[in-house]
């Protein structure tokens, strides 16, 4: 009996590793700056260019930074909801625009609506390096002390805003 | 004399044109080359720093093609990570502060070589320690075997039946 037995342990233990391995997206590394401070920045407004952001200046509020470029075929598809969650007030959207052109950037925003409340132009990739960008569209949750509680990979979907960012930002907001 | 004049203005007129077509393409003979020089530039720029900085991601990952080292990677992120890089070798940064930078910023997946850690142990360890269950079973198995082997005596009557056989033989003279 036993002799039939051990196998099929082993066979079911192997099973559980592949089919957990199944489950798992090679392409969502997860990033070393969760529960880490945002890098800072300060960079230019991408409407008015002489303006200057600084990461500093959300401090004391949950924000959402969401790394987005006109050629990113991908953030097309998340832009409506992130126009939706904007237009409900429930937190403030911050555009980072990846390695892009400003006058397709702004066009891109005036076909597509705007959702954030300032852009800021990220030309060459410098701050995206700091920030752990990999591809586009990256969304970060960012708390009141500045620091980076949750990474959304790729596009927002119904799915993640309902079961991880909005619960999450809720969360973040009654802290202190 | 006034003919002449003009003849000469005319072979002038078109020498001026000659040259314009010469130097018309001269330039198309040598736009591309500029334009490939300028491509070139980061490679000539400092062969040095060049070097170090393909040693360096020879052993790192490239995040958005997997499978590929950033220094083999035409991916924008390698391009930026290598340009990163470059930056940081030129402002005497040493190798393990750019690792290290790039580790903080994108984890242990963009080593190849994993470092030890308690997350890692399995993927360090894990091999040899099958390798210990499969050897030390095996030798557990021979072994077993092999007393089975020398711990079956034979029967009673197996015994005689194997003297008689051997008794037919001796008789026969082979």
């Amino acid at each position: 009996m036993m002799r039939y037995l051990i196998p099929l342990f082993a066979f079911m233990v192997l099973a559980a590793f592949l089919l957990v391995g199944l489950t798992l997206n090679p392409r969502q590394v997860p990033s070393p700056l969760i529960d880490k401070p945002a890098p800072v920045f300060q960079l230019n407004h991408l409407h008015e260019p002489d303006k200057v952001m600084a990461s500093g200046d959300n401090l004391g509020k949950v924000w959402l930074l969401n790394v987005w470029a006109s050629w990113c075929v991908a953030c097309r598809d998340e832009h409506p909801l992130l126009v939706q969650l904007a237009n409900s007030g429930i937190v403030p959207i911050y555009g980072l625009n990846y390695k892009d052109e400003r006058t397709t950037a702004m066009q891109w925003l005036k076909r597509y609506g705007d959702p954030y409340t300032i852009s800021i132009v990220d030309s060459d990739g410098k701050v995206g390096i700091n920030y752990g960008v990999y591809g586009v569209p990256e969304t970060y949750v960012i708390d009141k002390k500045g620091i980076i509680r949750h990474k959304q990979i790729g596009p927002v979907t119904v799915e993640s805003l309902e079961k991880t960012i909005i619960p999450l930002i809720i969360e973040l907001q009654k802290q202190a | 004399m006034f003919k002449d004049h003009n003849q000469h203005d005319l072979a002038l007129c078109q020498l001026k044109r000659v040259n314009g077509i010469v130097i018309f393409l001269f330039l198309i003979l040598i736009i591309p080359s500029l334009a490939w020089a300028k491509e070139a530039i980061p490679v000539a720029e400092d062969p040095e720093v060049e070097k170090r900085m393909l040693a360096l991601t020879m052993d790192l990952r490239c995040l958005v093609c997997q499978n590929e080292s950033i220094a083999d990677s035409r991916a924008e992120f390698s391009n930026d990570i290598r340009r990163e890089i470059r930056e940081q070798i030129k402002a005497n940064k040493n190798d393990q502060e750019i690792i290290q930078f790039l580790v903080d910023r994108y984890g242990d997946f963009v080593l190849y070589n994993p470092p030890m850690k308690p997350t890692t142990i399995l993927l360090w360890f894990g091999p040899v320690a099958l390798f210990i269950i499969g050897f030390g079973s095996l030798i557990i198995y021979l072994r077993r075997r092999r007393r089975q082997i020398e711990d079956v005596p034979l029967s009673e009557a197996q015994l005689k039946k194997a003297e008689a056989l051997l008794n037919e033989n001796k008789g026969k003279n082979v």
